[in-house]
């Protein structure tokens, strides 16, 4: 059976099996759009540089939760005693394996808040990520949504534990298709931290198609830290959609270790004036790994600040794409709007496309980006080596400090000490 | 044999209301029209009308054959719609194919030249005459589908350059033609250029023999004149081994209500050590202030550099046009080869244009340049598309870009895509952009000096092109900063 | 000359000057001192034609002239010159470009012919001297990457070329050293005759050690509290600002 008719068999099982379910339209309209759309391929101008589109040549299935915490014990991250941790097992909420620690938080099934006091906030703002990626991509997650999770943070609740998320896939015996879903929305002057993975456990090809949408309201603040290092048969499209929808502060890091082919959307709305978002990513490939960061930036409103930096440092065959998109609409005067991208290739088969691009409607705008390719800096490493030190160990020093400014974005502790020791594994040197 | 059409082609007269003229000069001061009687053919397009075109050209086998197969591939290709570019469908049965001033022309004796004709030369600033070879700009002027004068072609001719248009050179040197045309941008490249390689009619030929440095700049003036009619132009430069050649353009073209279409073909090979250097002013009619009327700007130009060591170097200066769709670009395949794009594209009003350039890396150690202006006022769009692109053997590529917009007023909108796409380590790429805009401050500040806003606007989009201005050829520069301040008249204040 | 008669003027509304009284004759130094969001930048703003700022109340006369009546450049062109607090930076821009067309349009206005290449040149040599204005800053882009005292001197240089009959001095001082000052201070007195007068704007008294004024008024709340010759501004460096408020409010108070 292709992926298409297959889908089309769980959509309809679904829906029957969910019938009255308040999601009913809200997959139908989405399956509708898959059914057009499809899977994307380079034809489409966003995916040129990714092709995802073989990969559903694999035949992913669908899969229930089947894992107990004795399997993904040994995949949690540090310092997660002290955090609130949200497993979601082949795209559906675990709530066995999850633990919620700090009051402020409420947690429910996406089903669920939609009978309750929430119901017009979750009909406003869920699958709003759809207006930004229009491909059929994006509808598959939606068309299929179940065992979704909706996170209310209370008005100037103050979370002190971050929220962990772990996204696991089981393939030990199957190639796995899974679809999380979460909408979080931070109260006025609340303040949320999240950290985020996604796990592979098995040696089958798993395709993740994640789509966590975040709402942020006047004065609240989110900081957002996802971390990709999974193996080389998992392959992701990861979707960050976070609107501000009162004046509010985001700032967020995204680093992408290893995976087979990942694609990260990451999308910021800047609807209200004096919004101010800070992103930063960090990419480090090796093998025959493929990352994609695609980011927009859409100033909507005025007096707006964003400030992007993503560095990528490509080894092997590995192969990056950074696009990013600023967009500053008319009435959105004003705007301060940063976007950096830096690349370091380190091997003769490893390259990089990239497309920093700005579409501007206001004319009292500050707006600049600025990307570069290169090599690692010949002159540093031989300064270095002149001083006795050897090449690898010099040139890890050199990748060192091209990274440092980026990890040092991780306001968490214990996730930045995480990554730090992840890079330094993959460099086989670490700093004192 | 004549074709039927051939032998009864239909006659226009257009008329040239003077009130008209003078209420326009102060915007488009180039939007008269010229009362010549003109040869043209019907409109629309089909195999008839190419033999037509071909037959007109007294045009050999060879070449009619490879219009017609053009035209096959044409009719199996789809417009391109990729660009951030908003208009109409075009009836390409719509558009006269062909249209020649009546009268015939020897290209020796210029002062047998229709005084209409010469009156229109006089009016775009360039004279055929001893004045200009004074000034040793040799020009090769191209009215609506033909070429009608190329000056110093004997003083060139001492040296060995060829300067023609492009039938003559059909006509007079088949092998070199045969050996270039296509060379750099393939017939089916894209929709316009299998367009443009079915129904091409003129456009400038150059060929530089090996170690000779043209001693004038050359230069060719395009303008549209016959109401409905495309003007597909096709211009071949090729540098042999050691040799320079500067090489000019210019294009303007009447007011008219409706739009037209121009879809030219610019070929450019430099061979071992050869330098080309290409600039352009284009000042084809941009429609009025609500959009109405103007040029459809479909482009494709391309130079490659064959050989080691050679360089080509695009300079555009683009004010005019309706709609601009245009890259032109280098293929880098020599080692140490050199590209350059320099542009400043200014829109107004309505005009929508997304220019940029490729710089496709292939040789060793090749370095390409872009310096990109966009100005956009009114409730213009004006994008700018690159792309930048090193091969896996290119080893030392080096790349710089720079692309700068300028916002006057917040109807109009700047665009940045730039594409790079490295796959070898030993590439160093660097892309810089930026968007501002003419402040309220930067202008009080000149009006307290006693400088008016208009002025001021002049002053300050100068100096923001200014990089830009430096790589054009004097005459031309100058020609190109007052085309600046009109393009932009009443745009700020 | 330069006659200021009841000038009100707000900005967003917000009533800035409130009433304002000032005549100023040829030959002339005034200084206009005053603490911080007195009016002070604003009165310099108004006079020049800044678009920001409503006149609701008052008149200005310039040689006779409704001054208020013109634009900007057309008071540059009846010989107001206004010495930047901030002087702009324009990229791109040659800063000897543009004095070139400052000095020509202001030509025009006047009825004389446009200076030609040559007589510029000379024009500019000999205001270089007299200023100690270097070459190299002329032929950088305006402002761009100037030193604040870099751009005071362009500002005065500015005023040389440009030959006004009123200058009025921005904060000339602010952000400078006494040695910038000084340099700056030289300039505008090597430039006064007895034609021409200046409305010297400060914070404090030390430009007016170099610049010496025959009148201080004192600018506050919008309007001119206090008018005196030039001790009157060692008594406020001495008291402070202060002393004039109190005063002010006890009148009120009465």
């Amino acid at each position: 059976m292709d992926h298409i008719n297959y889908i089309k068999e769980q959509f309809d099982q679904l829906q029957t099996a969910e019938a009255g379910s308040q999601l009913q339209a809200f997959r139908s309209k989405a399956f509708d759009t898959f059914n057009q759309l499809g899977v994307p391929t380079a034809r489409n101008e966003e995916w040129r540089y990714t092709r995802i589109a073989p990969l559903f040549n694999n035949g992913f299935q669908l899969q229930e939760n089947n894992l107990v915490l004795a399997d993904v014990v040994t995949h949690r991250m540090p310092g997660h005693e002290k955090a609130n941790e949200l497993f979601f097992v082949n795209g559906r909420y675990s709530a066995d394996l999850s633990k919620i620690i700090s009051p402020s938080l409420q947690l429910a099934l996406l089903e669920d808040a939609l009978q309750g006091e929430h119901k017009e906030l979750i009909n406003t703002h869920l699958g709003h990520s759809a207006v930004y990626l229009r491909d059929g991509i994006n509808a598959l997650n939606n068309a299929l949504v179940q065992g979704a999770v909706f996170i209310h943070v209370a008005k100037s609740a103050q979370v002190e534990h971050p929220v962990y998320i772990y996204n696991v896939t089981d393939g030990r015996n199957e190639n796995v298709l899974s679809q999380p879903r979460s909408l979080f929305y931070l109260g006025v002057n609340a303040q949320l931290q999240i950290a985020e993975t996604f796990i592979t456990i098995g040696t089958q090809d798993s395709f993740t198609n994640k789509i966590m949408e975040l709402v942020v309201e006047e004065d609240a603040r989110l900081e957002y830290y996802i971390i990709q290092n999974d193996n080389a048969q998992s392959n992701l499209v990861s979707t960050t959609h976070i609107r501000h929808i009162g004046k509010s502060f985001s700032h967020g890091v995204t680093i992408s270790l290893n995976g087979g082919i990942v694609r990260n959307n990451l999308n910021i709305v800047l609807e209200k004036a004096y919004c101010e978002a800070h992103l930063y990513g960090l990419y480090f490939q090796q093998g025959n790994s493929h990352i994609d960061n695609h980011t927009v930036v859409d100033n909507v409103s005025p007096n707006c600040y964003s400030n992007e930096l993503y560095k990528g440092m490509m080894d092997g065959s590995s192969t990056g794409v950074f696009n990013g998109k600023i967009f500053v609409r008319q009435p959105a005067q004003k705007t301060n709007a940063f976007q950096s991208n830096k690349n370091v290739l380190l091997s003769n088969d490893a390259s990089v496309n990239t497309k920093p691009q700005l579409e501007i409607f206001a004319d009292d705008v500050k707006c600049s980006h600025g990307c570069t390719i290169g090599r690692l800096d010949e002159e540093g490493l031989f300064y270095l080596q002149s001083r006795g030190i050897s090449e690898k160990v010099a040139k890890a020093m050199l990748l060192q400090s091209f990274v440092g400014d980026i990890v040092d974005k991780i306001n968490i502790p214990a996730i930045r000490t995480h990554v730090e020791d992840l890079i330094a594994e993959r460099l086989e040197y670490k700093v004192d | 044999m004549k074709t039927e059409l051939e032998i009864n082609p239909t006659n226009t007269q257009i008329e040239l209301d003077p009130s008209l003229e003078e209420v326009v000069s102060g915007e488009y001061k180039y939007g008269f029209t010229t009362n010549i009687e003109a040869d043209e053919a019907p409109k629309g397009l089909n195999e008839n009308i190419i033999r037509f075109i071909s037959a007109k050209k007294n045009e050999p086998e060879w070449m009619l054959e490879w219009r017609l197969k053009a035209y096959q591939q044409w009719l199996k290709m789809k417009e391109p719609n990729w660009g951030n570019l908003q208009y109409p469908p075009i009836d390409f049965q719509d558009i006269i194919y062909y249209s020649a001033p009546k009268q015939k022309i020897t290209i020796d004796s210029l002062d047998d030249i229709d005084p209409e004709l010469k009156r229109t030369f006089d009016k775009l600033g360039i004279s055929l005459d001893e004045q200009k070879r004074l000034s040793g700009v040799a020009v090769d002027a191209v009215i609506d589908s033909v070429s009608i004068a190329t000056t110093f072609k004997k003083e060139l001719a001492e040296q060995g350059i060829i300067f023609c248009s492009i039938s003559e050179a059909i006509q007079e040197h088949p092998e070199l033609v045969r050996q270039y045309l296509s060379s750099v941008v393939p017939v089916t490249d894209n929709y316009f250029t299998a367009l443009n390689s079915a129904v091409f009619t003129d456009g400038s030929f150059c060929y530089i023999p090996k170690g000779v440095r043209c001693p004038m700049e050359l230069s060719t003036y395009f303008r549209i004149n016959a109401e409905n009619t495309g003007q597909f132009e096709r211009t071949l430069i090729v540098a042999e081994a050691g040799s320079y050649v500067s090489y000019l353009e210019g294009c303007t073209a009447p007011i008219r209500d409706e739009n037209q279409l121009h879809a030219a073909v610019v070929e450019i090979v430099a061979l071992d050590d050869a330098e080309v250097k290409y600039s352009t002013v284009q000042n084809w009619y941009p429609g009025d202030k609500d959009g109405k009327g103007g040029i459809y700007n479909f482009v494709t130009k391309r130079g490659i550099c064959k050989g080691n060591n050679s360089k080509i170097s695009w300079t555009q200066v683009e004010t005019g046009s309706a709609i601009t769709w245009k890259y032109p670009s280098v293929i880098l395949k020599g080692d140490n080869s050199v590209g350059e794009f320099y542009s400043v594209a200014v829109t107004n009003n309505y005009q929508q244009a997304d220019t940029g350039t490729k710089m496709m890396h292939i040789g060793k150690n090749t370095k390409s340049r872009i310096v990109s202006k966009g100005i956009s006022a009114g409730f213009s769009q004006n994008s700018y598309r690159g792309l930048v692109q090193v091969a896996k053997q290119a080893s030392n590529a080096r790349n710089f870009s720079q692309c700068d917009s300028m916002l006057l007023g917040d109807k109009c909108g700047a665009h940045t895509f730039p594409y790079i796409e490295v796959k070898n380590s030993t590439a160093q790429v660097e892309h810089e952009a930026t968007t501002s805009k003419i402040g309220e401050d930067q202008l009080f500040y000149c009006n307290q000096r006693g400088i008016d806003t208009e002025t001021a606007v002049a002053l300050i989009i100068n100096g923001f092109a200014k990089e830009v201005m430096n790589q054009l050829p004097m005459e031309f520069a100058v020609e190109a900063q007052k085309l600046l301040a009109i393009s932009l008249e009443g745009s700020v204040g | 000359m330069l006659s200021i008669q009841n000038l009100h003027a707000n900005i967003d509304g917000k009533e800035i000057l409130r009433g304002i009284n000032l005549d100023v004759k040829p030959g002339e130094i005034h200084a206009i001192m005053g603490p911080n969001g007195a009016g002070k930048s604003t009165l310099a703003s108004v006079l020049a034609g800044r678009a920001d700022y409503e006149v609701t109340e008052g008149s200005v006369t310039f040689w006779g002239k409704d001054l208020l009546a013109l634009a900007p450049e057309e008071r540059a062109g009846e010989g107001l010159f206004l010495s930047f607090q901030y002087p702009v930076e324009i990229p791109g821009l040659s800063t000897t470009n543009f004095i070139k067309s400052a000095v020509n349009e202001v030509r025009k206005y006047r009825g004389q012919d446009a200076l030609d290449a040559v007589s510029f040149l000379k024009l500019m040599k000999e205001k270089m001297a007299l200023m100690n204005m270097d070459q190299v800053l002329l032929s950088r882009s305006l402002n761009e990457g100037f030193s604040g005292g870099e751009k005071k001197r362009n500002e005065i240089f500015q005023m040389a070329m440009l030959e006004p009959k009123l200058a009025i001095l921005d904060e000339t001082d602010s952000g400078l050293d006494i040695d910038a000052i000084r340099i700056v201070a030289n300039g505008v007195n090597k430039l006064r005759n007895s034609e021409n007068a200046v409305l010297a704007i400060t914070h404090y008294q030390r430009l007016l050690d170099y610049i010496v004024p025959d009148f201080v008024h004192v600018l506050y709340q919008g309007r001119i509290v206090k008018s005196g010759t030039k001790e009157l501004a060692y008594e406020l460096e001495e008291k402070g600002y202060d002393f004039i408020k109190n005063e002010i409010n006890i009148e009120e108070q009465v």
